[in-house]
């Protein structure tokens, strides 16, 4: 019965607590009237127009192509690069030292040198740099999960005479998995920033755009909504690539869990 | 001087020769004053279905020598010779069970695709695969374990998805690291018992390798004893029990106890000379 | 030591060099064939001379001294807030569970889109920057916190427990001890993500700092400027990721995850 009891509890607060913050934020708001915080009800009614869905195609779109490719490319890359260096001891003491210093650079200092460099603010910029900065976290977690590779399995594949190519699809490539999920979770979240910083520096369409003109005319509704926008967005890709995560890694997790017992 | 031996050594393998031969095979690992001689000087041959047990005191590089045999690692002096030819990388005769299922099944892959797996760059149809599968699954009595994955099943039964997959690939050679260290008593017995079964089964020689004296005589024909690193062969002893064997009647045997006694005392006298007193040594070596 | 176990243990660090020092020739060399214009990439020589005589400029060192004060406010403020704050999430199953939602909610918000906010209503301040690095900071410190206090091993605590250990003192002897290895993982962490929002903040708001000197070289078209201040940032950042990687590295020796190696 206690147990019941707490977990009702549990329950209820884990409802009421997010709805108490949005109720506070709208209290406030009301009772502050100041034109920085609209209220709530504002944003939301503002969300709506703006994206369900007169500028979904004009500005959501283009945005989350962006995303989709560049984190495609990082990804791609990222494991295509990863396994080879990963592979080879020398490999990774020549390569480590460079991939180091692009993982350390903050990215947004790169960002008036990419619109020197590709003399682009359109899409090819855009794509070039999210992928760019995308690229690191998926790569070092490949280059670790290929070394963490049990030798074990690649005996006995070898011994099996099973060749090079079919060792890397069936044994290096499943067994680095969990990690390089690892990096793209990092890398997805990373793109929707880069982004962000992209459109809101230099750009024609995206929602970042948007969070500037509006910025820009002191439309302040309209800001908010694209805020909430965002990380509505940061949210669902992060929900959309575990939810991959837990069907691809099913097995991962029984593993795990059998491990430890 | 390495090339002369190895020459040496071809003109004995005349046709009608043993199936396996290792010749004077060593290993070192580093060079210098750091080197580490994990293998001193190992010759020994194994005949056409034959059981050979290779027991040694721990650490005397048992695995090192099953590497070597097994193509996967290169030794540094002699050869290595199937049916004359010598290994340099895994031939597709053999095939590999490790003492650690647990690390050379793939927990990603259902049972039936870590048996596969050996059998996928051979050009067989499809369902000369499948069938071949379902024989090896069913030779180690798993069948209704076929669509799991290995880290839903036991210790034990994961060794016989390790041994299934072996079987599989139709070796004529298999090569077992200690496969049953890591199993209990009971389940040890049933494996040693399947392996016997599937050796007359599937007609295969077997290199058995384990530190375990009473498995090593209860399962072999002979049992090549080896000495501490730098390891030699310290004595081969022939195995007469009968078969079919058993592990009651057989090891109720007075020459299974006479066996057993005596390659105790070549390895207990091996370990007395390398350590000083085993009781001290022992003591020595859980305290640290 | 023997001459080739010398040799063994130099020849990693020697690759290491040679292959930095390609790829700043093949920048030299790309930049004199002239297979990118020099106005869009300069050279090498060019770029590092330009970074040197600016490390002669007060102005510089003032602008290198911002952003650092941007990036430690930033973090000090988001692991004051954090640390703490995990402990009690990570303590309480009940609180963790009604606080889940909004955490799960607020922490893949990317932080960049909170710029023009914090434009309107701090504008060019260091508030404005040292608001942004501690809220991007502050997400993978907690997270961190709360997995470390969570993974303390159940048996050493029925331990004390059975010993009569109070609350608090399990708290400061076990808890807080067994998380220090995920607190500093979340600390190399947050100290890059500070970095790079405390950069995005003078980049884009003009609060100062090498990101606002950079945005006037860019618009000013002063591309060599630009490439020699993304250089000195990415020093900067590495300097940090070495000095934070170095203490998780301190931090985790004792930690089970280092051990498994060895047994």
């Amino acid at each position: 019965m206690n147990r019941r009891a707490y977990h009702a509890a549990a329950i209820a607060a884990e409802i009421a607590v997010p709805v108490a913050i949005l109720l506070a934020w709208q209290l406030w708001t009301v009772r502050a009237q100041d034109p920085k915080f609209p209220r709530l009800s504002t944003i939301l009614v503002q969300f709506r127009e703006l994206w369900l869905f007169s500028q979904f195609e004009l500005h959501v779109v283009p945005s989350l192509t962006r995303i989709a490719l560049g984190f495609g490319i990082a990804l791609v890359a990222g494991v295509v690069i990863g396994i080879p260096i990963g592979l080879s001891r020398w490999g990774r003491i020549i390569a480590m030292p460079h991939i180091e210093w692009w993982r350390a650079m903050p990215p947004p200092a790169l960002l008036p040198v990419s619109i020197v460099l590709l003399h682009s603010i359109g899409n090819r910029q855009k794509v070039s740099f999210i992928a760019f900065f995308c690229l690191f976290p998926i790569l070092l977690n490949t280059i670790d999960g290929v070394r963490g590779i049990d030798p074990t399995m690649l005996d006995t594949a070898r011994s099996y005479g099973v060749r090079r190519f079919e060792r890397i699809r069936r044994i290096v490539l499943p067994a680095a998995l969990p990690q390089i999920f690892a990096g793209m979770r990092t890398s997805l979240s990373l793109a929707v920033i880069m982004m962000v910083l992209t459109e809101y520096f230099s750009s024609t369409s995206g929602v970042g755009y948007v969070l500037l003109i509006s910025k820009n005319t002191f439309q302040l509704a309209p800001m908010w909504a694209a805020i909430v926008l965002i990380g509505l967005l940061g949210y669902l890709l992060n929900l959309l690539l575990i939810l991959i995560e837990r069907r691809v890694l099913a097995w991962h997790r029984g593993w795990r869990t059998a491990a430890a017992q | 001087m390495a090339s002369r031996l190895a020459d040496g050594g071809g003109a004995m393998s005349t046709p009608g020769g043993h199936l396996l031969e290792i010749q004077e095979v060593g290993k070192t690992y580093g060079s210098g004053a750091k080197a580490t001689h994990a293998i001193g000087d190992v010759s020994f041959a194994v005949d056409d279905r034959e059981f050979v047990c290779v027991v040694g005191p721990s650490g005397c590089g048992k695995t090192t020598l099953l590497k070597c045999v097994g193509g996967l690692l290169r030794p540094s002096r002699g050869r290595v010779l199937l049916r004359g030819t010598p290994v340099t990388s895994p031939p597709e005769q053999m095939a590999l069970v490790f003492q650690e299922y647990g690390r050379s099944l793939m927990p990603w892959s259902s049972v039936r695709n870590n048996v596969l797996l050996p059998l996928r760059h051979k050009r067989l149809g499809r369902k000369v695969r499948s069938a071949m599968v379902e024989e090896a699954l069913d030779a180690v009595g798993l069948t209704p374990f076929i669509d799991h994955y290995p880290w839903q099943l036991s210790g034990g039964m994961q060794q016989r998805v390790a041994i299934a997959r072996a079987l599989a690939y139709q070796p004529s050679i298999l090569l077992m690291d200690e496969p049953f260290a890591s199993v209990d008593a009971q389940t040890r017995g049933d494996l040693e018992d399947l392996v016997l079964r599937v050796r007359d089964e599937f007609e295969i020689t077997i290199l058995f390798v384990t530190h375990d004296i009473d498995e090593s005589v209860y399962l072999s024909d002979r049992v090549v004893v080896l000495t501490h690193a730098p390891t030699e062969v310290k004595e081969i002893i022939d195995v007469h029990l009968p078969f079919p064997r058993d592990q009651i009647a057989t090891k109720e045997l007075p020459e299974f106890a006479h066996l057993r006694a005596h390659a105790y005392r070549l390895i207990k006298r091996e370990q007395v000379e390398q350590e000083g007193d085993p009781v001290l040594a022992e003591a020595g070596r859980e305290g640290a | 030591m023997t001459v080739r176990s010398l040799g063994a243990l130099l020849a990693p660090v020697v690759v290491t060099i040679l292959s930095i020092a390609a790829v700043l020739v093949a920048w030299e060399l790309e930049a004199r064939a002239g297979l990118i214009s020099e106005q869009d990439l300069p050279a090498m020589s060019t770029t590092f001379s330009e970074l040197w005589s600016m490390m002669h400029t007060r102005e510089f060192w003032t602008a290198f001294g911002e952003t650092v004060r941007g990036w430690a406010l930033g973090l000090g403020i988001a692991t004051v807030l954090a640390v703490p704050a995990g402990i009690l999430l990570g303590s309480s199953d009940f609180a963790l569970r009604a606080f889940r939602v909004p955490i799960e909610f607020l922490r893949p918000i990317p932080s960049a889109a909170l710029i023009p906010l914090l434009f309107l209503t701090s504008g060019t301040t260091l508030k404005s920057e040292v608001f942004l690095a501690a809220f991007g900071a502050f997400w993978p410190l907690l997270v961190q916190t709360i997995y470390g206090v969570r993974d303390v091993d159940p048996v050493v605590l029925d331990t004390a427990r059975s010993f009569g250990v109070g609350r608090l003192e399990r708290l400061y002897r076990i808890k807080l001890p067994s998380a220090v290895p995920y607190i500093a993982t979340g600390l190399r962490i947050s100290s890059a993500v500070s970095l790079i929002l405390a950069f995005t903040a003078e980049l884009f708001m003009g609060t100062g700092g090498l990101g606002q000197i950079m945005n006037v070289a860019e618009s000013f078209g002063l591309t060599v400027q630009v490439y020699a201040l993304a250089l000195a940032t990415g020093c900067l950042g590495l300097a940090i990721y070495v000095v934070f990687s170095a203490i998780e590295r301190r931090a985790l020796r004792w930690h089970p995850s280092q051990r498994i190696g060895a047994a």
